[in-house]
């Protein structure tokens, strides 16, 4: 039986889809973990990129320390926080905060940059238009500048959701479940015929990041007003 | 775990650390190099023909989605435990960023320059050496940047490949499990660093390489 024959042979196993080592489990913990990561990345994250953008006050900090966190490798985030957290909590503080600490400086640095390039793009015409209307600055916000600004700052969350998704595989390494576990446990009984779980591992989280990059497309799109789906989206660079 | 850290242990590991980080710069710079020559060749191709241009990007975003581990994983069972297993994903991650990058660069030269580069006789190389690369440098050391950052971060993940791979990483995971946090820190700060390091480094080059973007120098 070839590699592949194998790989959906353990992925059709019905003792592979129950119990708290099984792929509903396993799923359910990685999803909870990257949706946890990224809530917590999206309240830091949106009020800051939004006041900057807004005000124009202090945009070089926000986006040079953004910048910078985006250079932070994430397996050296885990390996930081995890002596640390470990101290204070001997389980949760082992097996999940530092790779939730780790998935929210990955997520903050997409959320924060687009959400800030988001408002500022906004066509200032209509800004002081609304402005000269008497709409105070907070409405100007919420109701001019943010529904205008929508399919940025989602590309955002959308960018930062695929990110965290995909790469919360790495807390296996540290004990931490989620889809990440079947590839590292695979891994280490290479040999021993882990390589089925292994690669039913990599199609697991392959396809969850595909699905959640899916969702957030179709959010964007439903989000978007419709004054704006007229524009195609244009694919800038990243920077 | 005991938080203190063992100063002895550090000190007598300090050539060992001298070459896991030559061992993680070579890792990385290989990927970077094979990435950049392969993402210029693509986005030379994209920008000339436009047809190619969507195909080509999104090619390389659904690379961008796999997980690293992911990649490695699958590789092992092709390429078993070799460099080519560990650079294989680290140059496939850096085309994303490269192709986008160089592609916009290339695309925000403007028309005008470009039709006076053809009305002064260039030949579509000369134009593209002389003219078109130059101006799209600061966009192009802006994905050179994003992808040495990135590529430095991944190496740390070649740790689980085995000891002969990880550059710094090597340290986060013995460190990890001997459940020893001088040596998790002594892996973990150093890739930070030189993450960082490296990033300064690149800033700079761009400065010397376009100083005629110095006095209209923009945040991005």
């Amino acid at each position: 039986m070839g590699i592949l024959a194998d790989t959906l042979a353990w992925l059709t196993d019905p003792t592979h889809w129950s119990g708290p080592t099984g792929i509903p489990n396993r799923l359910v913990e990685h999803v909870g973990l990257s949706a946890a990561s990224l809530l917590i990345a999206l309240v830091i994250a949106l009020p800051v990129g939004l006041y900057i953008g807004h005000t124009r006050r202090g945009v070089a900090l926000a986006v040079n320390t953004a910048n910078l966190w985006r250079a932070l490798p994430s397996l050296a985030v885990i390996a930081i926080v995890l002596p640390i957290t470990a101290s204070i909590d001997p389980r949760a503080g082992f097996l999940v905060y530092p790779t939730v600490v780790a998935m929210v400086v990955l997520a903050v640095p997409p959320i924060l940059v687009n959400a800030y390039t988001g408002i500022v793009g906004v066509d200032r015409d209509i800004v002081e238009a609304a402005r000269g209307q008497g709409i105070d600055e907070r409405r100007i916000l919420t109701d001019v500048e943010l529904p205008l600004s929508v399919p940025v700052l989602i590309t955002g969350i959308r960018s930062a959701a695929v990110q965290v998704v995909a790469t919360a595989t790495l807390g296996a390494i540290f004990g931490f479940g989620g889809l990440g576990r079947f590839l590292v446990d695979g891994f280490a009984q290479y040999t021993l015929g882990g390589a089925a779980q292994m690669l039913g591992g990599v199609v697991l989280v392959a396809g969850l990041v595909i699905a959640t990059d899916l969702s957030f497309a179709a959010l964007q799109r439903a989000l978007t007003p419709r004054a704006l789906r007229l524009h195609s989206s244009v694919e800038g660079p990243l920077a | 775990m005991d938080l203190n850290v063992d100063v002895a242990w550090i000190v007598d590991h300090l050539d060992e650390l001298a070459y896991r980080t030559f061992q993680h710069l070579l890792l990385a710079s290989i990927a970077v190099g094979i990435g950049f020559v392969i993402s210029f060749f693509l986005a030379v191709i994209a920008v000339r023909r436009r047809a190619a241009y969507a195909p080509i990007l999104a090619f390389s975003d659904v690379l961008y989605t796999i997980p690293s581990l992911a990649l490695f994983a699958v590789l092992i069972s092709v390429t078993g435990i070799t460099l080519l297993t560990v650079e294989i994903p680290l140059v496939m991650y850096t085309l994303v960023i490269f192709v986008r990058n160089i592609a916009a660069g290339f695309d925000s030269v403007p028309t005008d320059v470009i039709g006076a580069a053809d009305g002064l006789g260039y030949t579509s190389s000369q134009r593209l050496w002389r003219v078109e690369v130059p101006l799209a440098v600061p966009l192009i050391i802006a994905g050179l940047r994003l992808a040495a950052v990135s590529t430095i971060g991944l190496v740390t993940v070649t740790s689980i490949l085995g000891d002969s791979f990880g550059g710094l990483g090597f340290f986060i995971l013995e460190g990890y499990r001997r459940s020893f946090p001088t040596e998790l820190y002594f892996g973990a700060i150093p890739s930070i660093l030189l993450a960082f390091l490296v990033d300064a480094l690149l800033v700079r080059m761009e400065r010397s390489i376009t100083p005629w973007a110095r006095s209209a120098a923009v945040a991005s």
